[in-house]
């Protein structure tokens, strides 16, 4: 089991960069993800012990600009506009209360109160989401990131019940109903029916030597980095500002940071 | 023993064309379903399952409940049981039934259902309740049927059954508690993160099971000659009456943590469904129709005098189940999910689709069901066992 999860995990770090190198997804695939895969990695590609962010709210915190980046990152990813409950978001914006609800303050600063906060999948150390996964449709990959095998998934839903920050969301219709077809990115694929689905901290990017969207967007108000090492821009960023985590309590050690 | 089932009177056959209707009409709905998606529910992405898995969880339920009869008869001797045993194992195999069908036609995505058995994940608290539902039916089914075979051709069951029926016994309890760890274990949902919720279920079962059985039993009495004994049925309900006690005993356990504590999170979901929260209080009459029928239930069969009043009794085990319906069936699946965990509320209730497809299941449990009680009830006619003496 754990030879084949391996090559299982190399074989979806693959076919993220393969996204880009489409023959040798197909070659691959053929081959069924058993055997030993030659590596066929992008030269560029980056590679991190524990990936983080650390998003500084000083700099980024008012509605627009947070939609600016859910717009980006929600057309490369091809997720959809539904305007009902049955929403499909990545990334959004949230009030501090929202964002923070077992750490809201009585008297908070008015600044603070004004701001909005973007929201996305924490990509946690100890994710409840995978804990709880039947299927292991969702798996932790060695580099920290949370990924989803879209194709594997059952849609049973027991990992929106486990996440303790709302960071999923279920496709319960056809996202294709809600997209364009003609402005999609071809280069990433779109999602069926029945599947659960969340930001994936760009993986299909960094295999090609890309930062996340959002990131890249932020104007420098979203740093992501190696948080293992202590020379990296997350570790600085840590180490020089003031930052808290989305529901400590939970106990799932968020990847996400946020400088108040 | 099948057979039995394809000789009945009018009666009988209008009843499972009936049946087989409500499954027809139920099946083209969720036929849309399986075309449109989950989207015809009521779900979202807060409210992410919905009335499919309070149904189911309710079930588990009613199918544990056959053990307050055979524990008794197997473990203490207590044979005033013999005429009931058959159908408390009967009703766990229809309740099991429909929990699986609950579960199906929750999956958005069933075509690849089986990925639960190809990628066995035994960190998932739902594999485990795959494996105890379908070993707890597998069970059910092989000692009930061996009983009856047995039965019928007056031998003695053979020597096997005797640790299987064990086995099913302890099993019962683990149908429960593995449901209750599927909602116990995880982090954010207040309402749920509560290490009575275990108990909390099986207290819900044995009064809520029991009673759903002896109400169908009632049924039975009525339309055949099948009568299981006055001490048999008298005995249930003491039974079910201590399980009823224990059942809002544990709530309120509950409820003191959770204010007492004045922990925000853990009063929140409560807050929801008892007076409302944020302007919302849709849930707010159903909460207190469900505790006004507890309290009447338990007034009604604490004093043996009405305990025992064949009269009342079916009315008072009908609030009783209405009660912990409501109770275990809407508010424990909502009130996990209300507050989502930006402490807001989003409002569910499940549309028409979704009752009809429940409703479908239900149809096929109840259809399952008479099958298995048509069969029992002519196999002890010949038998010349279908009333017990006392
Ligand atoms: S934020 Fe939620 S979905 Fe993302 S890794 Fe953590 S628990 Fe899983
Ligand atoms: S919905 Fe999909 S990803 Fe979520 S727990 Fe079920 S199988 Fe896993
Ligand atoms: S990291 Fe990538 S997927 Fe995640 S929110 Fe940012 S742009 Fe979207």
């Amino acid at each position: 089991m754990k030879q084949s999860r391996r090559n299982f995990l190399k074989f979806a770090g693959l076919s993220a960069a393969g996204l880009c190198l489409a023959p040798s997804v197909t070659a691959l695939a053929s081959e069924g993800g058993h055997g030993k895969a030659h590596e066929v990695v992008n030269a560029n590609s980056l590679h991190a012990k524990r990936w983080a962010m650390v998003i500084d709210t000083r700099k980024l915190n008012t509605e627009e600009e947070i939609n600016a980046l859910a717009e980006v990152c929600h057309h490369i990813h091809n997720v959809p506009t539904i305007p009902t409950k049955q929403n499909v978001k990545w990334l959004w914006e949230a009030t501090y209360a929202e964002a923070f609800p077992n750490q809201e303050d009585n008297y908070p600063s008015e600044d603070v109160e004004k701001r909005k906060f973007p929201l996305l999948c924490n990509h946690c150390e100890s994710p409840s989401c995978v804990r709880v996964c039947p299927t292991k449709a969702t798996f932790k990959r060695p580099d920290g990131i949370v990924a989803m095998d879209y194709h594997r998934c059952i849609g049973c839903r027991y990992c929106m019940a486990a996440c303790p920050y709302g960071s999923r969301s279920f496709n319960f219709m056809s996202p294709r109903k809600y997209l364009d077809m003609d402005k999609i990115n071809m280069k990433f694929p779109t999602r069926m029916r029945g599947v659960v689905e969340k930001c994936n901290f760009c993986v299909e990017r960094l295999a090609v030597g890309e930062m996340p969207a959002c990131v890249e967007k932020s104007n420098g108000a979203m740093t992501f980095g190696d948080l293992k090492d202590p020379n990296s821009n997350v570790r600085k960023a840590l180490r020089e500002n003031f930052t808290i985590r989305r529901n400590p309590a939970a106990g799932t050690e968020p990847g996400v940071y946020y400088i108040i | 023993m099948l057979e039995k089932a394809l000789k009945g009177g009018p009666k009988y056959w209008s009843w499972i064309i009936f049946l087989l209707l409500i499954i027809g009409a139920g099946f083209t709905v969720y036929l849309n379903q399986l075309q449109e998606g989950l989207t015809i529910t009521g779900m979202s992405r807060d409210v992410s399952w919905g009335f499919y898995i309070a149904q189911f969880t309710y079930l588990v339920g009613l199918a544990a409940s056959g053990v307050m009869i055979v524990l008794p008869y197997y473990f203490h001797h207590y044979k005033k049981f013999q005429g009931m045993v058959i159908m408390g194992e009967f009703m766990a195999i229809a309740a099991v039934v429909m929990c699986l069908g609950f579960i199906i036609v929750d999956i958005g995505s069933p075509q690849r259902m089986m990925n639960m058995i190809f990628h066995p994940t035994p960190n998932s608290i739902l594999f485990w309740d795959m494996i105890v539902l379908n070993g707890y039916l597998l069970l059910n089914v092989v000692v009930g049927w061996t009983c009856l075979e047995s039965e019928r051709q007056r031998v003695e069951p053979p020597k096997w059954v005797r640790p299987l029926a064990y086995t099913s016994i302890i099993w019962a309890f683990s149908i429960h508690t593995v449901t209750a760890f599927l909602y116990a274990g995880l982090p954010g949902r207040h309402y749920w993160l509560s290490a009575i919720l275990a108990a909390r279920f099986l207290a819900s079962a044995f009064c809520s099971g029991p009673a759903i059985l002896l109400l169908v039993v009632f049924v039975v009495r009525k339309l055949t000659k099948y009568e299981p004994g006055k001490g048999a049925i008298g005995t249930l309900t003491t039974i079910i009456t201590y399980a009823m006690c224990v059942n809002v005993f544990f709530f309120l356990l509950e409820v003191f943590t959770a204010f007492y504590s004045n922990i925000p999170a853990h009063g929140h979901s409560f807050a929801y469904l008892f007076v409302g929260s944020h302007g919302h209080t849709e849930l707010v009459p159903w909460m207190w129709t469900a505790v006004a029928f507890a309290m009447i239930s338990l007034a009604l069969l604490i004093p043996p005098k009405l305990r025992y009043n064949q009269n009342l009794l079916p009315f008072s085990l009908s609030i009783l189940v209405i009660a912990t319906w409501i109770d275990k069936g809407l508010g424990l699946l909502i009130g996990g999910f209300t507050p989502n965990p930006f402490g807001e509320i989003t409002t569910y209730w499940p549309t028409g689709k979704e009752l009809m497809v429940s409703i479908m299941i239900y149809a096929l449990g109840a259809l399952v069901l008479t099958i298995l009680y048509k069969i029992a009830v002519d196999i002890k006619r010949d038998l010349g066992e279908l009333t017990t003496s006392d």
